[in-house]
């Protein structure tokens, strides 16, 4: 499998009154074509705007961006005009991301109207006829508009928008997270078929860990910016290093009253990610972080083979009581 | 999706295909539909189309041409053959009444078409581009602002000469930063909705944006503020002929007709009532139309 996407120590920080906030701090990884990488995190973590930043809606500040072998990190309009055909976006929530003047028809046509990838009206309605259909929307609703339809059905209008252009990467930014449960699962199987079928790349930002479990090949683990664990989405239920991850993971419920939870519950609150001192950004809300925590930062280190993490005590203290309780 | 279809559902499908059941019920027509509930609205409508209806068939309709002058017939009183009597040259004031609201319905309504023109540009982009463009055309703006809109009028017209054109231009260039500030917050407001940043990631261009995802979402003020603006632009149309600046007799002109019939006010109350309701008719109906509309398009009370 080739490399579709790289992501060389990629950072965004914003300009804020009180002094620069790091969204994104030094983030890496390799996606092969065809797989599902999983970002998962908090809110405020950056994992959006990492999201963003790789589809080019805000310019990284530093770092590089490899996309099919070709550095995209700056690229002039008219190149982004053509790399855009290729990387697509699913927004979270179907409600504000839907022109409220667009009926669903306008809508899935406006991406193949400005890339004129179908000539006449007639070709355009066929394909978009087409793309209804393989998102599952019956062609019925052509017509109607996004405040006309429930939550379940405009997200669909919204697959239907990314997908009309047949990209190859596609970044789905909290996708179901403004949904109800059952819709929930349908639109997952969707994004999951459609992946077996037109062999879309996906970028699959959430904070819901079922999810990412369900839908990832490999997860990545975010806190304040940092990317804190990588690794093989088995391998990380299986085996986790990092005590955020450690504690993240426990808070999955688990469908059964006979087994024993074993809760990590963190305390404190998301430190500021403006201006963040040296150090692990963990520290001041972990277990296990001792003195050189306040004052290194932790590399992202190989623990075991593809399994990354970013703590010092990582593989040292593995200790099996903390790596257990998750239970899962 | 599956293809079960109980009795129910065939029955509307069916519907659907003989476009008895209408599917896709745009914003516009959701709008349309509130606003045809609000009876002041609607009443209101009615009296501004038969003013339309009057500034565009006005020979047929008025009963004499407006400068048939009947010197034996001046200060006529409202009778049965002059129904809102005759002025002091004896021509008739309902007929000029009639012919004036062309002159007043094309002041209101070029100026305001002009002016939303320019202001939807200037506030659009201000708002899309933010930073320094922002800055120097609000400021702009708000140079204008700072000067009254009659007096900028009267200072545009006295200094370009009288005539029709000129008060076009007058009342126009007083509208654009009243319009330009409405559409500047309106586009701010809708510019950080994420349809806008979907448009983007599918590629849309900056002129796509603003004037196909953005200006549409921000059309609800806009309206709202023209139908107003057509009320302000008759009233500073007829304040400038008022003052001699505007329409040049004998044109009829409702602004006109109310300051020539000043001198004989005292024995003559016909020659100015009637005028002055017209006036006070039209800009009440566009007023009540105006926040009619603003109820219908207003998001915030829809059902």
């Amino acid at each position: 499998m080739s490399v579709l996407l790289e992501v060389k120590n990629l950072k965004k920080y914003f300009k804020v009154p009180a002094g620069t906030l790091h969204a994104v701090d030094d983030v890496s990884f390799k996606l092969e074509e065809k797989k599902t990488l999983g970002v998962v995190g908090e809110s405020g973590c950056g994992k959006s705007t990492l999201g963003r930043t790789l589809i080019h809606l805000i310019p990284p500040t530093s770092g590089e961006i490899w996309f099919e072998g070709e550095n995209i990190t700056t690229v002039k309009k008219k190149k982004l005009h053509e790399l855009r055909r290729n990387m697509q976006m699913i927004f979270q929530d179907p409600f504000s991301s839907l022109n409220p003047r667009m009926s669903v028809s306008q809508a899935i046509a406006e991406p193949l109207k400005i890339y004129g990838t179908e000539k006449s009206k007639a070709d355009i309605d066929r394909k978009v006829r087409e793309t209804m259909d393989t998102v599952g929307l019956a062609s019925r609703l052509a017509d109607s508009y996004p405040h006309e339809l429930d939550g379940g059905r405009r997200q669909r209008i919204g697959i239907a928008r990314a997908l009309a252009l047949k990209p190859k990467f596609i970044v789905c930014d909290e996708p179901v997270s403004a949904l109800d449960v059952s819709i929930q699962a349908q639109i997952l199987n969707l994004l999951q078929d459609l992946q077996d079928e037109l062999g879309f790349t996906y970028i699959f930002i959430t904070h819901d860990l079922s999810v990412v479990r369900h839908i990832s090949d490999e997860i990545c683990v975010m806190y304040l910016g940092k990317v804190v664990e990588y690794s093989p989405a088995k391998e990380l239920f299986e085996r986790r290093y990092h005590p955020y991850t450690q504690a993240l993971l426990s808070a999955i419920p688990i469908p059964s009253i006979d087994v024993e939870r074993h809760r990590i519950i963190l305390n404190g609150e998301i430190t500021s990610p403006i201006n963040p001192k040296p150090g692990c950004r963990f520290a001041p809300r972990c277990n296990v972080a001792k003195d050189i925590c306040f004052k290194e930062t932790p590399e992202l280190k190989e623990i075991s083979p593809c399994h990354f993490c970013a703590c010092h005590f990582a593989g040292v203290n593995l200790d099996d009581k903390n790596n257990n309780r998750g239970g899962i | 999706m599956a293809k079960m279809m109980t009795p129910a559902i065939e029955k509307v499908e069916k519907a659907r295909a003989n476009k008895k059941i209408s599917s896709g019920i745009s914003p516009t027509i959701a709008a349309w539909h509130r606003l045809r509930r609000n009876k002041a609205a609607m009443i209101s409508g009615a009296i501004i189309l038969v003013f339309v209806v009057f500034a565009i068939f006005p020979s047929q309709i008025a009963p004499y041409g407006f400068d048939d002058q009947n010197y034996s017939a001046a200060f006529t009183p409202p009778c049965s053959e002059y129904p809102l009597g005759t002025d002091n040259l004896g021509r008739d004031i309902l007929s000029r009444i009639i012919w004036g609201s062309r002159m007043s319905l094309i002041i209101g309504i070029v100026s305001v078409v002009i002016g939303l023109l320019f202001g939807c540009v200037i506030g659009a982009v201000a708002a899309f581009y933010g930073g320094k463009v922002d800055e120097v055309l609000m400021r702009i703006m708000d140079v204008f602002l700072a000067i009254p809109n009659m007096l900028l009028a009267l200072a545009i017209a006295a200094s370009l000469g009288t005539g029709l054109g000129n008060m076009l231009l007058a009342i126009a260039i007083s509208n654009v930063p009243r319009f330009a500030r409405i559409v500047r917050s309106s586009v701010l407001a809708n510019k950080g909705m994420e349809f806008v940043e979907a448009a983007t990631a599918i590629g849309a261009s900056n002129s796509r944006l603003i004037f196909r995802h953005l200006l549409p979402n921000s059309l609800a003020p806009i309206i709202v503020q023209g139908t107003l603006g057509i009320a302000s632009g008759i009233l500073c149309a007829c304040g400038l002929s008022f003052l001699g600046l505007g329409i040049q007799p004998p044109t009829a002109e409702w602004g006109m007709m109310l300051s020539s019939a000043r001198q004989y006010i005292r024995g003559n109350w016909w020659m100015v009532t009637f005028p002055g309701l017209t006036i006070m008719l039209n800009i009440g109906c566009f007023n009540l139309l105006g926040d009619g509309l603003r109820d219908a398009l207003d998001p915030r009370l829809k059902d």
